[in-house]
């Protein structure tokens, strides 16, 4: 394994008290697996991936084991956790405009990322520059490399954002949300670069998404989170085709799909979503899920491994 | 039948970057053609849906629609009136009866404000409820946006990336428009929440007549919510007509294009091939049709002469 997560935890202390906003995540990447991370929103994905990286505001208190090749991350000393960022492991955010630095040039940006990452020259950077920005997609590289990010589309800094992060060849891709900004067509474009990535490199991804569709086209195995915690995980084709927690199959119900008429009402899932400042005593999804029994309200269930699936939720046999 | 909005042949260039070399060579000045020529129209209690690669120019219409900036051509007709001619109380009504929903919550919020008193300005500056009923009403719009109410006392950076994308629709909300540009509104969601906004919006429509023009990158979506659509390639409206014939009988190789390479959920399940050949530059838009460079169906009169939008299809092949 290259990345192993054991009993993530990351506590928030806020004005009105602490916020349990990741809860006891645990996560295996080895080189070349492709991992997708999928979940409420506000579940926990994105605090994960920044806790992985130690790039969490000062509110913010970890715990558990986050190793990386057998190096402890969380111990790490901030020279150490630079190279580590960006050399090794590269990081994609999930908004663009907020991880991006509004007055350098996009060319300047990969510039930076190249300089502290390889041996490449002025010339040769520019060059490996117009490379990446052309294996993202965006034409007229030249001109490109003079622009700032507000003068790129939304999906322009998305795909700039994924060439900076590329720029090191790291060995781990982190890559929160990249595709939301893109249409279909370039999405799949930048699908098939990071598996060739992981194919040719041995590049080896999490992939964070909403789109149940680039999971099962993408992805090897999945992770489903709920309130801070992972639900179920498993090999992407078993866990979409019978789920073994309630919040997945309420989740891959919800979908607006081949099944649902256009122009009908949406079937998400009832209820309010949960409360990370007062957790639930016994599984955070119980009071919206339609299959409980009286133990899921007292005891949080605990997760179990059947094979190659793992699940924590009582109802399992009754899905 | 009554058109609320409505783009006529609105254009918008923005300068390209010079480089040294273009200096030297005294290249001209170059620009990024973003709208050529488009044409929309939205009647009260319609859902448009806009579709298209990124970087074609649907950020740079919707701006357009809600007059952040100005066309360099055509007009954008608000009740049959020019905006760009309304006046005192003419321009704060449109200011109130079209709204947008940005793309990028992130730069959209302002970080020093609670969610709850930016929220409680807009209510206020716009008088749209009595002052002693403000805090009500924040605490019912976080509601329609699946918020708990101790949100209104957190700062944008305290969310999740899909909680302040729901931010940014209970802000545009909050004005009780007529008209709702929403760009990009529910990428950063999972399909549950999703579900639940795009329910909001169409009980908001079929309750108020509200007329939503709906810019996203998900077919699923638009095929689920749009009465019409309107498919841009490179600054231009390639293909427009109702959801149902578009997804069925889709007439532009764009548009073809562009359904075939929807991610299915069937894991495994081999691609459609995306849109070949050189990607296209606003820069320098190739002559003749736009998309003619990495079209299957090619002629030879593609590549010097434009088709114009017939029939609601830009496309010689489409006799
Ligand atoms: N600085 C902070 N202070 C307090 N709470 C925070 C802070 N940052 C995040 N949170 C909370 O932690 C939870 C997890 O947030 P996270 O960004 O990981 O969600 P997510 O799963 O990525 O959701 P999305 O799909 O919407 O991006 C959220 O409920 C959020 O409100
Ligand atoms: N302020 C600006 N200055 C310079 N160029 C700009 C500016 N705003 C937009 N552009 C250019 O206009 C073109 C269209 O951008 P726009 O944001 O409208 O695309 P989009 O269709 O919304 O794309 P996406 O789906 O990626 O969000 C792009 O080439 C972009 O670089
Ligand atoms: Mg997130
Ligand atoms: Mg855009």
């Amino acid at each position: 394994m290259s990345l192993v997560v054991r009993d993530l935890r990351v506590v928030f202390d806020t004005p009105k008290g602490p916020v349990w906003a990741v809860d006891g995540v645990d996560l295996e990447v080895a080189p070349g697996a492709v991992l997708g991370l999928v979940g409420e929103s506000g579940s926990g994905k994105s605090v994960t991936l920044r806790a992985i990286a130690r790039l969490l505001h000062a509110n913010a208190t970890v715990s558990g084991e986050v190793l990386w090749e057998d190096e402890d991350v969380l111990a790490m000393p901030p020279d150490r956790l630079r190279r580590l960022r960006g050399a090794e492991i590269g990081i994609v955010f999930q908004e663009p405009m907020a991880a991006l630095n509004p007055v350098l040039t996009i060319g300047l940006q990969i510039d930076e990322s190249l300089e502290a990452h390889t041996e490449l020259d002025t010339k040769g950077r520019r060059a490996r520059a117009l490379e990446l920005l052309d294996l993202v997609g965006i034409a007229a590289g030249g001109a490109r490399l003079g622009q700032y990010p507000h003068e790129f589309s939304g999906g322009m800094r998305q795909r700039a954002m994924i060439a900076i992060a590329l720029a090191s060849s790291p060995k781990l891709l982190l890559a929160d949300d990249p595709t939301t900004a893109l249409d279909v067509t370039i999405q799949d474009q930048i699908l098939r670069l990071l598996l060739r990535l992981k194919a040719e490199l041995g590049m080896g991804l999490v992939l964070v998404t909403h789109d149940l569709g680039v999971v099962a086209q993408t992805c090897e195995r999945v992770a489903v989170m709920y309130a801070g915690r992972v639900c179920e995980a498993g090999p992407v084709a078993s866990v979409f085709a019978s789920p073994r927690h309630a919040y997945t199959q309420a989740l891959l119900r919800a979908m607006p799909g081949e099944g649902a008429r256009a122009g009908a009402k949406l079937v998400p899932i009832p209820g309010q979503a949960p409360r990370l400042d007062r957790p639930a005593q016994g599984c955070a999804f119980q009071p919206r899920c339609t299959v409980s029994e009286s133990a899921c309200e007292t005891r949080r269930p605990s997760m179990e491994t059947d094979g190659d699936r793992r699940f924590a939720c009582y109802a399992e046999a009754r899905l | 039948m009554s058109i609320v909005l409505q783009a006529n042949a609105v254009e918008r260039r923005f300068p390209a970057p010079r480089g040294l070399a273009d200096l030297l060579l005294r290249r001209p000045i170059r620009a990024v053609h973003a709208l050529s020529g488009v044409s929309i129209a939205i009647e009260a209690g319609e859902t448009l849906g806009v579709v298209g690669e990124s970087g074609c120019g649907k950020s740079t219409l919707a701006r357009c629609l809600v007059r952040l900036i100005a066309p360099d051509a055509g007009a954008v007709m608000f009740e049959g009136q020019d905006i760009a001619t309304l006046r005192s109380s003419d321009r704060l009504r449109f200011n109130r009866a079209v709204q947008m929903v940005f793309q990028d919550p992130f730069a959209s919020l302002n970080p020093r404000m609670t969610v709850g008193a930016a929220l409680a300005e807009v209510l206020r500056v716009h008088n749209i409820v009595p002052d002693a009923d403000i805090p009500a009403r924040v605490l019912a719009l976080l509601d329609q946006v699946q918020l708990p109410a101790s949100a209104a006392g957190r700062y944008p950076h305290a969310f999740s990336g899909g909680q302040r994308q729901r931010i940014g629709i209970a802000r545009a909300l909050a004005m009780e428009p007529r008209v709702i540009i929403a760009d990009e509104p529910v990428s950063a969601l999972d399909v549950s929440v999703q579900a639940q906004i795009v329910n909001l919006f169409m009980e908001l429509q079929e309750r108020l007549g509200l007329a939503i023009v709906f810019i996203t990158h998900d077919l699923r979506l638009v095929r689920h919510m749009a009465h019409r659509v309107a498919v841009m390639y490179l600054g231009r409206v390639v293909e427009t007509g109702l959801t149902h014939d578009i997804f069925e009988a889709p007439r532009h190789p764009y548009t073809r294009a562009l359904i075939s390479a929807v991610p299915s959920l069937i894991p495994g399940q081999a691609r459609a091939d995306a849109v070949r050949g050189e990607l296209p530059s606003p820069m320098a838009p190739p002559p003749g049709c736009p998309f003619h460079p990495r079209c299957p169906i090619v002629m030879p009169r593609c590549a010097s002469d434009a088709p114009s939008l017939i029939n609601g299809v830009s496309c010689w092949a489409a006799g």
